[in-house]
Parts: structure tokens; C-alpha cells; sequence
């Protein structure tokens, strides 16, 4: 799982940042882009979240490598709405069912653009923190409660032997003569039926788990750290970097006469 | 710079093994142990009896029993005794269930389980969940967090841990999800005894690893409670790996309704062992020195210079003959991989998949049996399930010969092509069965019975078949219980039943003897010795050289994942004593 979104070994600037300041840093612009749908303010936020890139050790085939769901899903978004949006303006494209018209267009390049402008810095959060760096600067810095923390990272490495399980249940019930032939009704029924057995088994391993941290003293009230959540002059840099990103984006999208808050259309 | 890495934090923090008598700083090495001496936990049970929520019979009965500080004990039992039980309640991990019963008193160091936690340490069978974090520092740091052991101090014993357990030459910041089992055993370890903890638990500690993995694992344990002076208490099947090694061996009986469990034998290991040889025997451990007794095979093939080997015997040509009634006589080629390469991962249109083992030739034959060997890693689950036509060869070719891929009317068989991955399962299952490591995975309805009949019925046959398995496999008085609810024991030989109501003419089986008792291994062994003189193969995944060279037949030993090139075939001598006999065959077609 941790390979799945950090990047191994990773030691660029950002990745040394306390995790709770690239959150900071992350949520700030996040929600500055959320108020509006507009393609200035969403572009700026983008292109300067592109030239970050180099300072979180990532690299365009990383971040397809990990983000082509979310990049697809932008790009099926931004179409979809530039099909089916308000018209107005010329009409660029027209078919029995919908219209692509210039504000149409618009809209759906700013929905696209939107998208990706909130995914990939949560993105590039994740690929230069390790989750366990995450968990402590939660507990120790955000005092969120430490069972809490510590049990949904635990959890979060399941998720790794999950895949591996699904897989090989597949492979066990193909070997009953349980596959995936047959109509529609048949099919969902060995699916519901190998899912089943994926939370079976899902939970054996956590009660495992749970065992295993709870013979470790899990569970106390009193827990020292091993590694130390500390902030520096970095994570000062850091967030004013995402002070700076939605400054940058919602000014720009202002000055351009785009801004065009969500809830006063 | 944010978070102190643990492996500035261990640079700046003492040198290991600063704690340890003589303060051996900094230069501890391999084989060398540094754990500091801890107070050794006392264990009192007085009549301790523990019942689970809804169970008709108590998990632990009327057990008495004491163990010294610092004593080391093996703990053995048929399963069903409560061993699992009784170390998790030492553990105080038994869980706050208001329904199950409790009497007598368990006592640590004179006082509830549940309140020395930190005394006590607890390392389970499956590696897998031994394993908390993301990196090997701070899985071992865990549990000394958890006690708030003050930071600097919890380096150095992390340091000092997993230089005890051998694994101190790896950075403190490597993956644990690449670590092989006995490694994460060894690690697992490591986070006890940062703990320092009086006592030590082991519930099966090796049951999951390879030979090498479970003497990796063994010597880290013997050595780290040598050195710490923790009492230590086992849970094994396996007497001879832990015999040595221990004070003192106690046997538990199991309990059942009507019948109080307790202690049944109680003494140092060679008396006991001396004098209960039998009686142990008979409970279903592994007693050194007894191979529980397993039918022969009657009509077992010669395989040395046998007429199979001889290229153009009658017995070679007939594979090629279409083939229709009944079972192929014994020595018929059934199944055959050319030049396998395998993977678990599915080729994509961009990449073929890099696989584990490549160059593997093989063959099945009718009544014969033939046993995959090689350490954890080789490939040879992997190798096996390509063989049973679940997964696709990545290179090479894995064919059915006629004798299985051809018509056969009696049993409702349809003539199919060569290639068993292409077969619908339908198809696949009446000619090739596979019984998977872990029964559960296999498990697709929710009794006993419905299992049985599932295979006959998805085939529209009768369900004759189904009670003679549930006959011969002792499975009739279970047969309304859910399967997930079934011991270990009844799981395995349930799923092997249910793989054999299709009547596969290839049985294929995962290391169908982890973890099992001295008695269920015996039954399976007969059983599968009486199939195969009916002209079923046998192929099993195994490390148990006793299990191979009950069933006989041929070895194929896998090479190690450095050299996965090495493919070695020969015959298993059944009266040898060398455990790991090889005669190269000379032309192997």
C-alpha cells in the first residue's frame, strides 16, 4: 500500500516537510478552488502545482504511473460537462441528444481543470510522505487520538494483503468450479459469493492484527514516540507555499473577471 | 528537518547493547547477544478453566500447573487441548467477553494477566500479522512506545533487538513487506523484546515457514531467552525442533464435555518423551523418532528403471491413444509442463509478467505421486497452480495428455483441448482438483453437506460419491456445521473431500500437511496412498520430506529464488534415511 502512493527512498526537499504542514498546505488551496468553477483560477493553481513537482521527487511518469484514475476521471468529467452543460454561445458541435457550445466547452474545461488542480497536490502530499510520518505528526502535532491514529495505519497495510487475498480466492473458487462464466446473474453471484470470503478472511486478519498490537501494549493510556514530530523553517516555506497557491490562483482568477463563486450563480 | 528518521535517531542515540553485561558497546555481531537480563515472570494456574461464549465444552479445563522464573517449557496437545487459549489468556489478549466462562486463577507474577501486559510478550503463527508498520525500526520501537519507554532508550533497545534476532544489518527504515517469513518471525521477535518482558510466548512459531525458516527462527528464540533469562513458553507440533531447548515438556488433554482437560504429562522433555512415547503418539503429536503409521501402497509402479522412463514403451505410446473407459491404468501420462515459466501475474498487452521459476519440465502419471519441493520463494505454489490449469504458463507449455483431456461417457466427460487454463471450469474440476493451502479459501457454501454435494451437483451427478467421502474422511457427524466453524484437522480433510467429489483424475494439493496433527497427517497420507492405487496422481506442494516419502512416487526439487534454474527429478527412496534423497533420472521426456 505504501508503494502504491509514496515514493520509495524519496528524499526530495518536500519529503523531509512535517506531513501536517504539505496538509496545511494542501487543504488551504483545496478549498479556495472549491468555491469557484472557473478555469483561471483552477489553471494557475495547476500550473504552479506542476512546477512544484521537482521539489517532491516526482516526475510526470510517477505521477501517471499513480494518478491516471484521477487524471482519467478529470478528463471524463471536464467531457461529459462540456457535452451535456449549459449551452451558450456559438455552437461548436451538435448531435440529436446534446450540443457542444462554446460556454458548454468552457465549463467543462474548468470542471476538468478543477479536478485536477484538488487531486494533484493531495497527490504529490502522498507521494513524498511516508504514512507512518503522517500518523505521528496527526497524534503528536494535531493531538488526534493516538489509538485512533496508530489503528487506521495498522489497518492501512492490510490493505496490500487484501489484493493478494482477492486474488487468490479467485483462484481457490475457480478451482470449486466457481468462475466467471456464465450470464450476468451468475457472475454477480460468484462475485458477491468471493467477496463474502475476502471479509471473511479480512476480518480473521485483523483480529490477528489486533492481537498481535494488543500483546505490544497497544492500547494504553500513556505512549512515548519514537520519532519525534517537529516543525522547521521549512514548514514555514511549506505553508506559505499553499498561502501563496490560493492567493495566487483565486487573485488571478479575480483580476481576469472569472472568479464565480460556486453558491451565488 | 521534521521527523527525526529512525535512522538519525539511532545514530544519535547510545550505542546497542549498552545495557548489556560487560557493555559490549557497538560491537555486537551476528551470533552474539546483547538483550539485557530481565526479571523472569512466574505463571501460576490453579484449576484455571476457560469456556468461550456458546461452546458446549470448556477451550482449557481444571488446569493446574507452575512454571518457574526463568523456566523454559514446551507445551504440546492434541488439537482442541487449548493451547492457543491458554497463551493468549498469559498474554491478557483473551478479550473482554462477557459470555465466556472463566473459573480457577491464572495468575503472572502473582497477578492478572491482563495487568502485566509489558511482562508478557506474544508471537503468533501467521507472519503476516506479526508485522505492524512500514519499517523495520519502527515495528520493533511499537511496543516499547506503547509502554512509554522514554525515546532515547527506545533506540537503543531496537538497535539491540534486532541485532539479538540477526536482522541488525539492515537499515532501520527498510520495508517490512519485503522481509521472507522467518524474517518477519525474527522481527516479530525483535518488537518482544524491546519490550523486555519477563515471559515469552511462542503460539506455533514455525508452523508457517520452510526448514530453514523454522530453524532461522528457533535459534533466535533460544538464544535471545538464553540471554535475557525471560521464562519461555512454546506452543509446537513438532517436538524435535524444540526439545533441546527446552526444561521441560507439559502435555495438555483436551476437554471435553463430562471430562476436565488439565495437565496429562508434566517433566523434563526426555522423560517425558521416554515414557509417553505412545501415549503422545496416540494424542496426535509429533514424537521424535515416529513416523505415524501410513497405509503402503499396494501396486506402487517401480520407478527405477521402470518401462516408463524408456522412450517408445507401450506405456508412452498409449498417451496418444483415444482414451474412454474409466481410470487410465497406473503409469499412463495424464498431464506434462514443457520449459514452464511462471508468475502470478497476469500478462498485459504492454508487458509479459517476470516470472519466479523458468525451464520446469514435468509429468503426471496415473497412480503415481510426485512431490514439489524447494525452500519458501522457489515458485512452487505457483508452479502448482499453473499445473492445475489455474494460472497461464508466462513460457512454456503445460498440455493434458488424451488419457485426461479425452471423452470419457461414464463420467459424463466431454473431449476437451490440451490446454487446462482454456478449459471452462466445468470442465477442469472432474479432471483436475485442487486443494489449497488454506481450506477457508475454498470454502463456497455454508454447511458441510452443501459442500460435499456442490461439486456432484454443478456436474449433474449422483451424490453417491459424497457420502463415501464424508465415510472415509470423518466428516458425517459434521455434516449440518458450518464449515468456517470446523478445527483446523476437519477443515483440511473437508476441503480435500470436496475436491474429490468431482472425481478429478489429478489431485493437486498446497502443503496439505501445515500445521496438522500427527493423527489428521496420518489420514490424509493413508487416504491419498488408497487413491493413488486407484490410479488417481498426486501432486503435492510440500516441505514435510516424511509426508513425500510416505506417498512415494518422484520429487521435483525447485531451486532457491537466486538459482531457480535447478531442476532435479528423481525417485523418493522410501526406506532411505536421507532426508532429501535425489537420483537424477537419466532421460527425462
Amino acid at each position: 500500500m505504501r508503494d502504491l502512493l509514496a515514493i520509495r527512498d524519496n528524499d526530495s526537499l518536500l519529503a523531509r516537510a512535517n506531513p501536517l504542514s504539505k496538509l496545511a498546505a494542501v487543504v488551504l488551496p483545496t478549498f479556495a478552488l472549491a468555491l469557484s468553477i472557473d478555469w483561471v483560477s483552477a489553471g494557475v493553481a495547476l500550473a504552479l502545482c506542476l512546477a512544484v513537482f521537482p521539489l517532491a521527487g516526482m516526475t510526470f511518469r510517477l505521477l501517471w504511473q499513480r494518478g491516471w484514475p484521477l487524471i482519467l476521471a478529470a478528463a471524463v468529467g471536464g467531457l461529459s460537462t462540456a457535452a451535456v452543460g449549459q449551452d451558450s454561445g456559438a455552437v461548436l458541435l451538435a448531435t440529436p441528444l446534446w450540443d457542444v457550445t462554446e460556454g458548454s466547452l468552457g465549463v467543462g474545461a474548468a470542471m476538468a481543470l478543477r479536478g485536477l488542480a484538488i487531486a494533484l497536490p493531495a497527490l504529490l502530499m502522498m507521494s513524498c510522505t511516508d504514512p507512518t510520518d503522517l500518523a505521528d505528526a496527526l497524534a503528536q502535532r494535531a493531538r488526534l487520538p493516538h489509538r485512533f491514529v496508530l489503528g487506521t495505519l495498522a489497518a492501512l497495510r492490510l490493505v496490500g494483503l487484501m489484493v493478494e487475498q482477492w486474488q487468490i480466492l479467485g483462484l481457490a473458487r475457480r478451482a470449486r468450479g466457481v468462475g466467471a462464466q456464465g450470464g450476468p446473474l451468475h457472475r454477480l453471484r460468484a462475485l458477491l459469493g468471493q467477496s463474502f470470503g475476502l471479509l471473511v478472511q479480512s476480518i480473521r486478519l485483523a483480529s490477528r492484527l489486533a492481537v498481535t498490537m494488543e500483546a505490544r501494549g497497544f492500547g494504553g493510556a500513556e505512549r512515548t514516540w519514537a520519532r519525534p514530530s517537529r516543525f522547521s523553517a521549512l514548514d514555514a516555506g511549506v505553508l506559505a507555499g499553499g498561502v501563496l497557491l490560493a492567493a495566487a490562483s483565486v487573485g488571478a482568477a479575480v483580476a481576469a473577471g472569472t472568479w464565480n463563486v460556486v453558491w451565488m450563480q | 528537518m521534521a521527523t527525526a528518521g529512525p535512522r538519525g535517531a539511532a545514530r544519535g542515540g547510545a550505542a546497542p547493547g549498552g545495557a548489556a553485561p560487560g557493555g559490549a558497546a557497538g560491537q555486537v555481531r551476528a551470533g552474539r547477544v546483547s538483550a539485557s537480563r530481565v526479571r523472569p515472570a512466574e505463571v501460576v494456574a490453579e484449576g484455571w478453566t476457560w469456556q468461550h461464549a456458546g461452546r458446549d465444552a470448556p477451550a482449557v479445563g481444571d488446569l493446574t500447573l507452575r512454571i518457574e522464573p526463568g523456566e523454559r517449557v514446551l507445551v504440546l496437545g492434541p488439537s482442541g487441548a487449548g493451547k492457543s487459549t491458554f497463551l493468549h489468556a498469559l498474554a491478557g489478549v483473551l478479550g473482554d467477553d462477557d459470555e465466556a466462562h472463566e473459573g480457577g486463577r491464572l495468575a503472572v507474577d502473582g497477578g492478572q494477566p491482563r495487568e502485566r501486559r509489558g511482562r508478557v510478550g506474544l508471537m503468533q503463527q501467521d507472519p503476516e500479522t506479526q508485522v505492524i508498520l512500514g519499517r523495520l525500526g519502527d515495528d520493533v520501537a511499537f511496543g516499547a512506545e506503547n509502554l512509554a519507554v522514554p525515546r532515547e532508550e527506545i533506540w537503543e533497545r531496537v538497535r539491540a533487538a534486532l541485532d539479538d534476532v540477526g536482522l541488525g544489518h539492515l537499515p532501520l527504515d527498510h520495508p517490512t513487506a519485503s522481509l521472507s517469513g522467518g524474517q518477519k518471525q525474527r522481527l516479530a521477535l525483535a518488537g518482544i523484546l524491546a519490550m523486555r518482558p519477563g515471559l515469552i510466548l511462542l503460539d506455533e512459531p514455525t508452523a508457517n515457514l520452510d526448514p530453514a525458516g523454522v530453524l532461522e527462527v528457533r535459534d533466535a528464540v533460544v538464544r535471545t531467552a538464553a540471554a535475557s533469562g525471560a521464562t519461555l513458553v512454546v506452543v509446537e507440533h513438532r517436538v524435535a525442533v524444540w526439545r533441546d531447548c527446552v526444561d521441560r515438556i507439559v502435555v495438555l488433554a483436551p476437554g471435553s464435555a463430562g471430562h476436565a482437560g488439565g495437565v496429562l504429562l508434566d517433566g523434563a522433555p526426555d522423560d517425558v518423551l521416554a515414557g509417553a512415547r505412545e501415549l503422545l503418539a496416540r494424542a496426535g503429536v509429533w514424537v521424535p523418532g515416529v513416523v505415524p503409521a501410513v497405509r503402503p501402497r499396494r501396486n506402487a509402479p517401480n520407478l527405477a528403471g521402470s518401462p516408463l522412463n524408456d522412450a517408445g514403451s507401450p506405456l508412452n505410446d498409449a498417451g496418444s491413444r483415444p482414451y474412454d473407459a474409466g481410470s487410465p491404468p497406473a503409469g499412463h501420462l495424464l498431464l506434462s509442463a514443457h520449459r514452464v515459466g511462471v508468475s502470478r501475474e497476469r500478462a498485459t498487452r504492454r508487458r509479459a509478467p517476470v516470472p519466479v521459476l523458468t525451464g520446469v519440465d514435468a509429468e503426471v502419471r496415473a497412480g503415481e505421486a510426485l512431490a514439489v519441493t524447494g525452500p519458501n520463494g522457489a515458485g512452487k505454489s505457483t508452479f502448482a497452480l499453473t499445473l492445475a490449469g489455474l494460472l497461464a504458463p508466462v513460457e512454456g507449455r503445460v498440455e493434458a495428455a488424451a488419457a485426461l483431456a479425452g471423452a470419457d461417457p461414464s463420467a459424463g466427460l466431454r473431449a476437451v483441448g490440451p490446454v487446462p487454463h482454456a478449459w471452462r471450469a466445468e470442465d477442469l474440476v472432474p479432471r483436475i482438483g485442487t486443494v489449497f493451502q488454506e481450506p477457508e479459501h475454498q470454502f463456497v457454501t455454508s454447511t458441510v453437506r452443501d459442500e460435499l454435494r456442490f461439486a456432484p451437483r454443478q456436474l449433474g451427478r449422483g451424490l453417491g460419491r459424497v457420502d463415501e467421502l464424508a465415510e472415509r474422511l470423518r466428516l458425517v457427524h459434521l455434516m449440518d456445521a458450518n464449515p468456517y466453524t470446523l478445527s483446523g484437522g476437519e477443515k483440511r480433510r473437508l476441503s480435500v473431500a470436496t475436491v474429490l467429489a468431482a472425481s478429478p483424475r489429478v489431485l493437486i494439493l498446497d502443503e496439505p500437511t501445515f500445521g496438522q496433527d500427527a493423527t489428521t497427517w496420518a489420514e490424509l497420507a493413508s487416504f491419498l496412498t488408497e487413491l493413488l492405487d486407484e490410479g488417481t496422481a498426486v501432486v503435492s506442494v510440500t516441505h514435510d520430506v516424511e509426508f513425500t516419502r510416505a506417498l512415494g512416487g518422484r520429487r521435483l526439487a525447485l531451486g532457491s529464488p537466486a538459482a531457480p534454474a535447478i531442476v532435479d527429478v528423481g525417485p523418493v527412496r522410501s526406506t532411505s534415511t536421507d532426508p532429501q534423497p535425489t537420483i537424477p533420472r537419466g532421460e527425462a521426456t
